[in-house]
């Protein structure tokens, strides 16, 4: 590259200055517009942020310095230690997506006529609203028509009021959100399993490997990549969860379904007054256990990109 | 191929697979057959308790019909279609040249930029919401179309940055030296090189970026207000809100709302699929 740049510029001093330094330049001035609208609208937000929180602000006035008030108001604050532990639930139950998603696509993975219908239809929830998803799920619950007692019915099992049980309600929420992302799972795995080595699982099937066996020791390793990606998306769709408790259940029953994406949102735009430094803090909070994992993707990557 | 193609088992496992598949598919789309079978049930019918009865008869186009001609739906709709449609160009435009950037170029910080984006894409909304809600009301755009436009585009930069300059860098790079040979200067490289052979990560781009706009829910609340500037995910809460416990409306409405997103999918399922799963294979 640089060896045939050279030549020109020494026999042709006279050209612009531009032309001379082009390839060094030329990155800059196409990733300006698109670094700068970043840096604007995602960088720094979360450095203001990380400052918002230091302070007591209503969103009018003028703000407050208050330093670490706000987080030591964290600690001793109920229903913000209810909205960690529902986070957790969340981070846990949501990962079943990807196991789910794996069976669903070995289930899939044959060429019987129409099977890529199936697998399109199968695919559906994921392309839906998430707002739509949970209609859809409030209605499912419902104790008094919802599909889900009218089948507890059959087998003689009592209604039950999913959303309006305190301890039940954020299973709830979470099963109606794994809909839509084992979806996504499975077509993950659907396109790993595509590019499986045949040789590979001819050889063990040549040494006697089969079922489970073959599944465990053939397969899934050359799934690793969609794998990977499937844990990164599942994660941050657990971190994120926000719509679903929206529209199902408002945070409640008496607060009991509420995450921190949810919480923070409640104390900094609620009815209830503008909290916006101590909703701030609510989302650092969410941000440094997001940012242990985004730490541990980039490394991920980085290691990859050495690696090529 | 894994499991043991369907073919080479024995008989009874090849009936029971047959029959098992729509039975499968059955269970898993059941809710939202649910959905729509209340879509078309006439209203009668709710109110005599009779949830799951077959319609008494069909009131698809009268409970549509009101949809569409007896609430604010169109113009949800059409708030969704102009929220929607801008921030795919500018996404496009943006990041197919930060991808050109960092895809073809070799500079010491070009590493960075990109970890940027990517950390970027990563972070939970809420850490942005009271500073970028901030910007918009300082900026006279809060409760605008383009106040939501401009923040998705630079947020979906992050994404379809990295979407971008990970098609690029899987371009043959000879291609560029060959060019930059004949002495074909860097923009016309972008513009007639690199940019034809983009088009199939953009049409699998744009039809991602599509679906995750149209189906955002979050800044719509947070950057708008009311049916002159909310998008449909927004809308129906409030649609809903009018018509609490019409369930044969609410049901129609819900349709609607999802259903562009969901005929995008269908009619570009190659594209969707390719842009889902780009990086699931080595």
């Amino acid at each position: 590259m640089s060896t045939t740049a050279m030549p020109i510029t020494e026999i042709a001093p006279q050209r612009s200055w531009y032309k001379r330094n082009e390839i060094a330049v030329t990155p800059w001035l196409f990733l300006a517009p698109g670094v700068l609208f970043f840096l604007f609208y995602v960088i720094f937000p979360i450095f203001q942020s990380f400052n918002l929180s230091l302070y007591r602000w209503d969103g009018l006035g003028e703000a407050q310095f208050v330093g670490l008030a706000n987080y030591q108001e964290l600690s001793t604050d109920r229903a913000f230690e209810t909205s960690l532990w529902n986070n957790l639930k969340w981070l846990i139950l949501y990962l079943l997506a990807i196991p789910a998603g794996l069976f669903i696509a070995l289930f899939l993975n044959q060429t019987v006529t129409g099977i890529r219908l199936y697998k399109s239809l199968f695919f559906f929830p994921f392309v839906i609203s998430q707002i739509v998803v949970g209609l859809v799920f409030t209605w499912f619950y419902d104790p008094t028509f919802g599909l889900l007692n009218v089948m507890l019915g059959w087998v003689g099992l009592g209604p039950i009021n999913v959303l309006g049980d305190p301890t039940l309600v954020t299973y709830g929420i979470i099963a109606a959100g794994l809909w839509p992302q084992t979806a996504y799972c499975m077509i993950l795995y659907l396109t790993g399993l595509n590019a499986v080595d045949p040789e590979q699982i001819e050889a063990g099937r040549l040494d006697g490997a089969k079922g489970w066996k073959m599944l465990w020791y053939i397969i899934i390793p050359q799934l690793k990549p969609a794998t990977f990606i499937a844990f990164v998306v599942t994660i941050i769709g657990a971190l994120r969860s926000f719509d679903l408790i929206s529209i199902m259940t408002n945070g409640g029953p008496f607060g009991s379904s509420r995450v921190l994406s949810f919480y923070m949102f409640e104390k900094a735009l609620s009815e209830y007054g503008f909290r916006m430094g101590y909703g701030a803090a609510i989302a650092v909070v969410l941000f440094l256990i997001m940012l242990f994992f985004i730490a541990y993707f980039l490394w991920s990557m980085f290691q990859e990109e050495r690696a090529r | 191929m894994f499991p043991t193609p369907i073919e080479k088992t024995p008989r009874a496992w090849q009936l029971t697979y047959q029959s098992l598949l729509p039975l499968a598919l059955l269970m898993w789309l059941l809710p939202l057959l649910a959905v729509a079978l209340f879509s078309v049930k006439p209203e009668a019918d709710f109110v005599g308790g009779g949830y799951w009865s077959l319609p008494s008869y069909f009131a698809g186009f009268e409970n549509y019909g009101r949809v569409f001609f007896d609430s604010d739906m169109p113009r949800y709709l059409m708030n969704s279609v102009l929220i929607t449609i801008p921030t795919v160009i500018g996404c496009v435009i943006l990041s197919s040249m930060t991808g050109f950037a960092l895809g073809i170029y070799k500079f010491k910080s070009n590493i960075w930029i990109f970890f940027m984006f990517v950390a970027g894409n990563f972070v939970p909304f809420q850490i942005l919401m009271v500073p970028v809600r901030d910007l918009t009301l300082d900026l006279g755009l809060y409760n605008t179309k383009t106040g939501l436009v401009l923040f998705h585009i630079a947020f979906q930069t992050g994404f379809c940055t990295l979407f971008m300059r990970n098609f690029i860098r899987a371009l043959p790079f000879p291609l560029i030296e060959a060019a930059r040979v004949e002495g074909v200067s860097e923009w016309r490289i972008f513009w007639y090189v690199v940019l034809p052979l983009m088009k199939p990560a953009i049409a699998a781009m744009s039809v991602l970026i599509f679906t995750f706009i149209w189906n955002d829910y979050f800044w719509a609340v947070v950057l708008t207000q009311g049916a002159e500037s909310q998008p449909v995910t927004a809308g129906i809460t409030s649609f809903n809100a009018q018509y609490r416990a019409a369930y044969h409306l609410m049901s129609a409405g819900s349709i609607v709302a999802a259903l562009p997103p969901v005929a995008m999918f269908f009619l570009m399922q190659k594209h969707f699929i390719a842009g889902l799963t780009l990086g699931a294979v080595k």
